[in-house]
């Protein structure tokens, strides 16, 4: 056991890479609920996201390019979705689960020729004596700009949901759809927007991870990062600032594991594996302990369809 | 209303075709197989599914091959096999160690349909177990490795801790530690067979402690990519490719391989089948027979170090030369091989054990 193997900095600085990926997409996730759609298909979008922007940073050798066709990549298979809930009213969770099957196939349809190919790399950014510095330099200063993308938008969601009138009417729409429509909102196509903007992000962190994080496409590669996000969404009772610290807790444990291990440090792995998973239960219990339904944060009309009756 | 009609008349013609599509098939010789991972993971499912590939190519129209990929682990798998041997298949080859018990498990409900279980212990009159010995392979990468390290310190990405993966370690440990005593091994134990975004973190955590070479039991070739990433400030990661070639990783961070050719046994197989001569047995083939090969060893090893692997290949292949060669310990001192005392292969196929020399618990 050599715990002094193992570097705080490199290891604050891995789980912030490890948390990216699913952070952007529960940030996506978080505004399509808070507008009461429940879209299951994280996981389809992030591995599609994940090969269109592969697939456009090796044509093009541009990784921002890549990143942009994997957020359109995303929100296109999205509005598939979007048009079968919202406009043909479909089950949501059927169509969600559909959706991920979807994504998956697809993926591996289109990333047929580009597996072993390496991407052009994304550079951290360079500022200068900054990055220098012990620690902070490495963990603060020390990122790819996608990096500082996500917890910039983690404000972004934050201030949308909280602070703007558009971020009201969204909320409004997720809490209740039939009053919404009565004050003249236009409850379709806000929740439409909400999906695209769900499926961009998702998107954008399928890229990160066959970008940046891994980076190569293989098929199946998000391995179940769609569905982690979805209970980091749960676990933030829809907060962005939980759905933060939900992300880097998830990333964290992945890395800290890991680390352990090569340290030698005998430890039950299983239990740190699963203990993500255990808090979100136990954040569930606790909050649902305190009262309904509504104390968990959840919007009210998550979920249920719309169907404009006047 | 006309919506919901359309769509049962939809769902009508397609069970139809369908339908008719298997009648037409039905005299052929149907051949299922489960993957754990994707065909394009480049790596374990990979061969596997060139080995399908193979038996299409050798019996044409004769045969008819369904595969399904991504199959986890556990009841789904005896969900799946079920579905395969409902619809006709007359041999089913499950392809990982964990499809072990649901094997068994469909194989009794389904007397009349072989099975081929890869790399488990358990057979039963129509169930054979296939395995290769992969474990030779194994000696080879751990002598490149022992040689190659500048810090002696060599990074294992582990998956599960079943006797296959164990008598990896131990095999690769032994050569390395034969050809430089100072080499420490680092295990990370990553509980998947396929989670590229797990195993690049995994090769990262162990590059970032000091590993420079990177051995892995994990199906993907994230780490190698990881690798490759990791290479670029002065210091160079060797890594090897496992299960298949991954040649586009060579000459460097991938030195050399372990492939795994299936297609010879497939084909054999699935021919038993057809002509009626297919029995239940239990088979372990290693490099001599061609089962388990060795990639390419790139230009970036040295010649000697090259001379060195290429005849341990040969000895192996003899039968001059055996990975488990006595004297070894096991991990807590005790003798397990005397001198010149080769292993069991009762022994090797339980192995719980680690050789003396490694640190660190195997989990359970």
């Amino acid at each position: 056991m050599d715990l002094s193997a193992i570097s705080a900095t490199l290891l604050v600085a891995s789980l912030m890479v490890a948390a990216t990926p699913i952070l952007l997409a529960a940030l996506g996730e978080l505004i399509v609920e808070k507008a009461g759609v429940l879209n299951l298909g994280v996981e389809g979008m992030m591995i599609t996201g994940a090969i269109c922007g592969f697939a456009t940073a090796v044509e093009t050798g541009n990784p921002v390019l890549g990143f942009a066709a994997a957020a359109l990549g995303g929100a296109m298979l999205s509005l598939v979705f979007g048009v079968l809930t919202q406009i043909f009213l479909s089950n949501q969770v059927a169509t969600g689960l559909a959706l991920t099957l979807f994504g998956l196939g697809l993926s591996s349809l289109l990333g047929q020729g580009y597996v072993g190919i390496k991407p052009p790399s994304t550079a951290r950014l360079d500022l200068g004596p900054l990055s220098d510095l012990p620690f902070v330099g490495r963990v603060v200063f020390g990122h790819d700009w996608v990096v500082y993308l996500s917890l910039f938008l983690v404000v972004a969601t934050w201030y949308f949901l909280r602070r703007t009138r558009a971020g009201l009417k969204l909320r409004a729409v997720g809490e209740s759809h039939h009053a919404a429509h009565a004050l003249g909102l236009k409850v379709r196509a806000v929740r439409l927007c909400a999906i695209a903007f769900g499926g961009a992000m998702a998107g954008l962190g399928g890229a990160y991870l066959s970008l940046v994080r891994v980076p190569q496409w293989t098929e199946g590669m998000t391995a179940g990062a769609g569905w982690i996000a979805l209970a980091i969404v749960v676990f933030s009772s829809w907060r962005p600032g939980g759905v933060l610290l939900g992300a880097y807790l998830f990333g964290g444990v992945t890395v800290l594991q890991l680390n352990l291990q090569a340290a030698g440090v005998a430890l039950p792995v299983e239990y740190l594996s699963m203990s993500p998973y255990l808090i979100t239960i136990a954040v569930l219990v606790v909050m649902s302990a305190r009262g309904s339904k509504r104390s968990l944060g959840a919007p009210a009309d998550l979920g249920k369809q719309f169907h404009a009756t006047h | 209303m006309l919506r919901r009609t359309l769509l049962g008349a939809a769902a009508t013609a397609l069970v139809m075709t369908t339908g008719a599509f298997a009648a037409e098939h039905a005299e052929k010789t149907k051949v299922g197989f489960v993957y754990v991972g994707p065909v394009g993971d480049g790596g374990w499912t990979y061969e596997h599914d060139q080995g399908r590939l193979a038996v299409e190519a050798e019996y044409g129209d004769m045969v008819e091959t369904v595969f399904q990929e991504n199959v986890p682990e556990g009841a789904d798998a005896e969900r799946v096999m079920t579905q395969m041997a409902l619809s006709g298949a007359d041999l089913i080859f499950t392809t990982s160690f964990g499809y072990m018990d649901p094997t068994i498990n469909v194989a009794a409900k389904f007397p009349d349909v072989k099975f081929e279980h890869a790399t488990g212990y358990k057979t039963a009159d129509n169930v054979a177990n296939y395995s290769a010995r992969f474990y030779e392979g194994r000696a080879v990468q751990g002598y490149i490795a022992g040689n190659m390290t500048e810090t002696n310190k060599i990074g294992y990405i582990a998956s599960f801790p079943i006797p296959e993966v164990i008598r990896g370690i131990n095999a690769a440990y032994l050569a390395a530690s034969a050809v430089n005593p100072d080499v420490e091994f680092n295990i990370v134990w990553a509980f998947t067979w396929f989670d590229p975004a797990k195993e690049a973190d995994a090769a990262k955590a162990l590059i970032e402690q000091g590993a420079d070479v990177i051995l892995q039991h994990t199906d993907s070739t994230a780490p190698q990519a990881a690798a490759a990433e990791a290479s670029t400030d002065g210091k160079q990661i060797i890594t090897f490719g496992q299960a298949s070639d991954m040649a586009e990783y060579a000459p460097l961070p991938r030195v050399s391989s372990i492939i795994d050719n299936w297609a010879p046994y497939y084909i054999e197989r699935v021919g038993a089948v057809m002509d009626g001569t297919w029995e239940s047995q239990s088979v372990w083939q290693g490099i001599d027979k061609g089962m388990v090969e060795i990639g390419e060893i790139s230009d970036a090893v040295p010649e000697d170090v090259k001379a060195g692997a290429l005849d341990i290949v040969e000895q192996i292949r003899a039968g001059e030369m055996h990975p488990f060669t006595g004297p070894i310990n096991k991990q807590d001192g005790s003798v397990w091989l005397a001198e010149g005392e080769t292993a069991d292969d009762g022994t090797l196929l339980g192995m719980d054990f680690y050789v003396e020399g490694l640190t660190g618990e195997i989990p359970n």
